[in-house]
């Protein structure tokens, strides 16, 4: 934690960070690598949100209504009024400059825009003209402004340079949530159907079919059982997971990404090993075809919408009669969890308080939200001494782990992942100590921004953590990067790609996966990957 | 040579100014931070920049060895690659070294009429440039590449594991069928 500034420090307002001369003239320019595309009319219409337009916010004209402005600042009242939150938010700042440096984007760009308190300061100053009586007389010598077009455009390109992580939060001394007002920013956008497509279409596809790229369930259920197929080349043995089953003692929900995109495949292998294994112990878990994200893009829109998404996974668990919900690895989706579900959907008071029916240990820490974070349920198992693991198999492996912000930040899982981590393999090293846990440095993808066409503003936001990684792998070897959330995998391989391209990634449960010893399996000569385990000489083919 | 001599005596403080004028290629409210914050991992723009731009120096003075300097290059036009530079501005950096020399070394080129082998060492840092530009141009090649070869994959690999299309296995010309037929 930064130092909590004095009164008298607080006092010296740096001037040079001073938000009243220049930046609020200086023109934003939308560029090509640094904006997302727009999001579609299909993917905005069949969610009933705002506006739905063919637009490209690298024209001129937005196409937007001609009360925008009343249109966002009613939503901006309203929102002033329902959370108390956003209103001292607003209130409070008195721009000492603890958030300046703190943000990934600014660190990595050098654009004071991207400085949290600044990034805040474009939304305050249009509260300032329009709530503060001060604002009103004022105007600029109060630090406040009109809402202009130009300003809409200035919200939309440096909100959307936001990820949401909350590091410059660790930072505040008055506990300013920067990333809130992101969302509350991204929602009265959101308003005016300005949103990214990148959010808007897997906003869409799991509104309407249940997971971010529109998987229907039995091409869900193929990708599943594609794995349990590659599981019996490796180990030997045939994994039978569950779909849909009622009356199960618990679901599963991971992100769709640990069923569709490379290297999270090897992590769902790794899921669905443990769970072989935990059979014969007394585990009975079923997987759904309907519940089949646990990643919450409407998070990154509206609250409403979060709670819509959301509420399928309970939903679910509701159909099928289980008694409480484990989830996968995956990051916002436990922000979600940890921190909106129970005013959200809660309480899931049909769900029974989580406890492990193999250790007996109840996870009092999800005892309203019914839902256990994996690494938590792996870690006790460990911790319990039920799992026989032969951690050499990893011995090629020099691993470090990035702190996905919203776990670390979000719900304080630090521990767990680590613990895990020094169980199933025998080379790990941390990073510096300012770039992990609640310190922990962004990807630069999170929160809807890891499309394509944004390449540059990924790569240098996630400088940060990739510089980090840098120093790990040139000091201790280190090889592998391994995280907790399915954005950081489908992001990392890019990232690493540009930085430090020696350096793969890998999920925790590919980890557990490929240490596992399996009753009855044939001696291992691959990982999860196909790749020749340490020390195995590949045979030639007779 | 003099020239090299003093170049050499006076490296602290030509590189500083070198390293001032780049930092000024930043909008001014980033400047301090990147010049103030040391820690690498809180800084890692400022410090990779001031770290490889001492390294870069000491390189020329040593000649020109392609490899080596372009280890210290690398990083910081990686950086600059990505940063809301255009391409001119991201590798413009080098050519400020001509103007730090002169600012720090006027009166001693002066007096000792080192003009000539100013231009031959000026020859050096066009040479850097140019090599400058090779490694943006590979960085951003591969930023070109990652964005193709991420949408490549998300397609390629789903159809391949939904089972809707049949990949022709790899050719191994030792291997026979049981027919004997390759």
């Amino acid at each position: 934690m930064a130092d909590v500034p004095k009164p008298e420090e607080l006092a010296k307002i740096d001037h040079s960070l001073s938000p009243w001369q220049g930046w609020m003239n200086a023109p934003t320019e939308i560029r090509e690598g640094i904006a997302c595309y727009g999001v579609a009319p299909k993917n905005t219409r069949i969610v009933d949100f705002p506006n739905p337009r063919e637009w490209s916010p690298f024209d001129e004209d937005w196409k937007l209504p001609e009360n925008w402005k009343e249109i966002v600042l009613d939503g901006l009242r309203e929102r002033i009024d329902r959370f108390r939150s956003l209103k001292i938010f607003m209130d409070i700042c008195v721009r000492c400059g603890a958030c300046a440096d703190k943000c990934h984007f600014f660190i990595g760009s050098g654009d004071p825009k991207n400085m949290p308190v600044l990034r805040a300061e474009l939304l305050r100053s249009v509260y300032r003209k329009e709530f503060t009586t001060a604002g009103k007389i004022m105007g600029m010598f109060a630090g406040a402004r009109e809402l202009t077009y130009d300003v809409l455009k200035e919200w939309w390109s440096y909100f959307f340079q936001c990820t949401e992580c909350r590091r410059c939060s660790v930072f505040c001394p008055y506990g300013i949530d920067t990333a809130e007002i992101t969302i509350i920013a991204r929602e009265l956008l959101n308003l005016l159907g300005l949103n990214i497509d990148w959010i808007g279409a897997p906003v869409a596809n799991c509104y309407r079919t249940g997971n971010h790229l529109g998987i229907q369930p039995h091409a869900y259920k193929d990708m599943i059982d594609f794995f349990v197929d590659e599981i019996e080349e490796v180990t030997g043995v045939k994994v039978e997971p569950s779909f849909n089953r009622k009356g199960a003692e618990i679901l599963f929900i991971t992100p769709s990404g640990d069923v569709f995109a490379d290297p999270g495949t090897y992590t769902c292998m790794g899921y669905l090993i443990l769970f072989h294994y935990l059979q014969s112990l007394g585990l009975d878990i079923t997987w759904s075809t309907y519940a089949s994200e646990g990643g919450n893009f409407g998070y990154f829109t509206s609250h409403e919408m979060a709670k819509r998404l959301n509420a399928k996974m309970y939903a679910e668990a509701k159909r099928l009669g289980v008694k409480w919900i484990l989830g996968g690895e995956c990051g916002h989706m436990w922000r979600v969890i940890n921190q909106y579900m129970d005013t959200f959907n809660g309480p899931a008071d049909f769900l029974e308080e989580p406890v492990s029916p193999i250790t007996g240990t109840k996870f009092e820490n999800a005892k309203s939200t019914r839902m256990v974070h994996i690494t938590e349920f792996t870690a006790d198992l460990i911790k319990h001494g039920k799992l026989k693991l032969d951690p050499s198999r990893n011995d090629n492996l020099v691993v470090t782990f990035h702190d996905s912000c919203n776990p670390a930040r979000g719900m304080g899982l630090i521990e767990e992942p680590r613990y895990i981590i020094r169980n199933v393999c025998n080379h790990f090293f941390e990073m510096p100590e300012n770039t992990i846990r609640e310190q922990t440095f962004c990807c630069g993808s999170g929160s809807g921004l890891n499309a394509g066409e944004d390449m540059e503003l990924r790569m240098r936001g996630g400088l940060a953590r990739a510089n980090a990684v840098k120093y790990v792998h040139e000091r201790h070897g280190v090889n592998m990067l391994a995280c907790v959330c399915a954005i950081d995998r489908a992001v990392f391989p890019d990232l690493m790609q540009y930085w430090v391209p020696e350096v793969g990634v890998t999920g925790v449960h590919e980890l557990v996966g490929n240490a596992l010893i399996l009753d009855g399996e044939k001696e291992r000569t691959t990982d999860l990957r196909n790749e020749p385990l340490p020390g195995v000489e590949i045979e030639e083919e007779e | 040579m003099k020239l090299e001599k003093i170049l050499k005596q006076k490296a602290p403080a030509v590189v500083k100014t070198w390293i001032r004028m780049t930092l000024d290629t930043y909008p001014a409210d980033a400047r301090r931070f990147l010049n103030e914050q040391k820690d690498p991992f809180a800084n890692p723009v400022g410090q990779a920049l001031s770290q490889e731009m001492k390294n870069i120096y000491l390189e020329l003075l040593e000649g020109l060895n392609p490899e080596t300097v372009s280890s210290f290059l690398d990083y910081m036009v990686k950086i600059r690659a990505v940063q809301d530079f255009s391409p001119s501005q991201a590798v413009a950096f080098i050519f400020f070294l001509k103007k730090a020399i002169r600012e720090e070394l006027k009166k001693e080129i002066q007096k000792n009429r080192l003009q000539d082998e100013c231009m031959d060492f000026e020859s050096r840092i066009d040479a850097l440039a140019l090599l400058a530009f090779d490694i943006y141009v590979t960085h951003k090649k591969k930023l070109y590449e990652i964005r193709a070869n991420q949408a490549k994959n998300q397609v390629s690999k789903l159809l391949e594991r939904a089972g809707l299309i049949c990949e022709i296995p790899p050719w191994n010309p030792d291997f026979k069928d049981a027919n004997g037929q390759e």
